[in-house]
């Protein structure tokens, strides 16, 4: 019970505090970009007499280049909103309130974690959503394998919001922000490490890309959903710089899968046997 | 000795160490049931350490606590137990009224329940006409008095101050005595943390020294004038042979102008004494139990310097 309680007030505080309509604003903001940019290249085919094949294989590029920033708009919006709701309420002592009421501390972290996931999963639906059904209208195309690579997009971001949750048990707000977004930028160096060792096949760059998902298989995830998502032929082409040439396993994603429960464990013990 | 079930708060050799930092050294303390109960001391004598170790926010390194006859952390104790945080701070974005609905559902108050207790609360501390603000648009004063009720939203058995009067004006001051003094008729212990002598003086029944993360001494503050050995005797047509003659209940009588300052082995012998005097002629105006003010036992305990 404690647990819905706290995920009600996360998801209310979100509201209240404008943060996720600023944020789906900004996803609004990008959505009529994303479309009139559409909408001039569709004119722009039609004059040039572009063949269908091509014109399809551009468009479901069109299509990923949406999902990337839609996911690294997701990415920030995960470690953004959630880096404060306890390092900052640790430190201001608001939790105190809070974890001398008849609940467990393990069900106030739990509680805020899925209240976050919530806010999460809407906003992550809204602007993939947005993305194919606008593709969809302009262009007739979308995603290819859309709700496995939407599934890998959260599972993404629910990676990163576990991780921001351990951190912030241990560290302030600032430390907890700086770590978890230079552990995903690590992840993501390392991702484009991997690729570029793909193409010029160099098995130490691409091991060194495999090392970096093993920290934080945050990136992995991307460039899995981004392989589902993409067209079979772009993918054996190679034509998209969100191709994934050296793909993740189905093997990483259960180890995300498990570093997610992993991080989330880890969180929820410290926070229970740490001082507030 | 009392029974660990007679007892609200029972420690023994309760010890917090931060780092290489030793906050609490030991605090040894029995806290009855039904008492108000002060915790003194100056800045840095671990007061808010053992608090947050008694309410389970902060984790003692040794030693052992009790609350309400169950081990300090126990999760069902929490329904019977309020806490008012210095610098009482909530999300911001709230109204009272949403503040302590919200405090009331993870009680697991009722509806009916939380209908009848949250304008009750906001009535007694004055924030009716202010129900539908939010905090953010709250005085420090005004927020004080909101973590004043959310600590007795749910009618605790036992319930800790922390500073309760920090921020409030003199209306609010007497707001918090008369609330103490309301909760301990209804049959509450209250341990009251608080920088304010004078505060404690009128509100506790009882209070400890602390210094250094120790109990140096607790002082009874609600003594009946039976246990008092000294009283100041307020009169005038005072002869030097009336004087003279209250010897015979005293060892050590002392005449300043109108004031008479008698030593006693029981304070059972006061009424015959202003018979007495009555009785000789003297106009009796008052008559006044002696003792050391908190304040001057405070600084007798730990320094002029306050523990600095």
């Amino acid at each position: 019970m404690g647990v819905w309680i706290m995920a009600g007030v996360t998801l209310r505080e979100a509201a209240r505090k404008k943060m996720l309509w600023m944020a789906l604003a900004a996803g609004g903001a990008f959505l009529i970009l994303f479309g009139t940019g559409l909408h001039f290249q569709a004119k722009d085919f039609a004059a040039h007499g572009i063949s269908p094949v091509l014109r399809r294989e551009i468009s479901f590029t069109m299509v990923t280049v949406g999902l990337y920033a839609v996911d690294l708009l997701a990415v920030l919006m995960t470690i953004l909103t959630s880096i404060d709701t306890l390092s900052g309420e640790i430190a201001s002592g608001t939790i105190q309130a809070i974890a001398t009421k008849p609940l467990p501390r393990w069900q106030l972290l739990l509680g805020k974690w899925f209240g976050f996931c919530g806010m999460l999963t809407a906003y992550i639906a809204i602007m993939v959503g947005g993305v194919n059904v606008e593709t969809y209208a302009i262009a007739g195309v979308t995603a290819r394998h859309l709700i496995h690579g939407l599934s890998l997009m959260w599972m993404e971001s629910v990676v990163l919001l576990s991780v921001t949750f351990a951190f912030a048990t241990y560290f302030s707000t600032l430390t907890t922000g700086v770590l978890t977004l230079g552990l995903h930028g690590l992840a993501f160096l390392g991702g484009w490490i991997e690729q570029f060792g793909a193409i010029t096949q160099t098995q130490s760059a691409v091991t060194v890309g495999v090392i970096a998902s093993v920290l934080m298989p945050s990136e992995a995830l991307w460039r899995r959903a981004a392989f589902e998502m993409q067209s079979p032929l772009a993918n054996a082409m190679r034509i998209s710089p969100f191709s994934s040439l050296s793909v993740p396993s189905t093997a990483m994603v259960l180890y995300a899968a498990l570093y997610l429960v992993v991080a989330l464990m880890i969180a929820i013990r410290h926070f229970s046997r740490r001082d507030l | 000795m009392s029974r660990s079930s007679d007892l609200a708060i029972r420690t023994r050799g309760l010890r917090k160490v931060f780092g290489g930092k030793v906050a609490v050294r030991n605090l040894t303390l029995d806290v009855p049931r039904g008492e108000v109960f002060g915790f003194l001391g100056p800045n840095g004598a671990g007061k808010s350490t053992s608090v947050k170790m008694l309410l389970g926010l902060v984790f003692s390194t040794s030693g052992e606590a009790q609350i309400l006859g169950r081990p300090v952390g126990d999760v069902k104790t929490r329904r019977q137990i309020g806490f008012l945080p210095e610098h009482f701070r909530f999300y911001d974005w709230l109204t009272p009224t949403e503040l302590l609905k919200l405090h009331a559902r993870l009680y697991g108050m009722s509806h009916a329940k939380l209908r009848e207790r949250i304008p009750l609360l906001l009535d007694q501390v004055g924030l009716t006409p202010h129900r539908d603000k939010r905090l953010r648009d709250f005085s420090k004063g005004m927020l004080q008095r909101i973590g004043l009720a959310q600590a007795l939203l749910n009618e605790p058995d036992l319930i800790f101050l922390d500073e309760p009067t920090s921020g409030l004006d003199p209306v609010g001051r007497r707001l918090v005595r008369d609330i103490i003094k309301a909760q301990r008729d209804r049959g509450a212990t209250v341990l009251l943390n608080s920088h304010l002598l004078g505060e404690v003086e009128v509100t506790c029944d009882r209070v400890a020294f602390i210094k250094d993360g120790e109990v140096i001494e607790t002082h009874e503050l609600n003594l009946e004038i039976e246990e008092q050995t000294t009283i100041s005797i307020r009169a005038a047509n005072v002869t030097a042979e009336t004087a003279n003659a209250l010897s015979q209940w005293s060892p050590s009588v002392r005449t300043e102008g109108e004031r008479l300052t008698l030593s006693l082995s029981s304070g059972a012998v006061v009424p015959e004494i202003v018979r007495y005097l009555v009785a000789h002629g003297v106009n009796v105006y008052a008559v006044t139990p002696q003792r050391p003010s908190l304040e001057e036992r405070f600084l007798e305990i730990v320094g002029t310097d306050g523990g600095l």
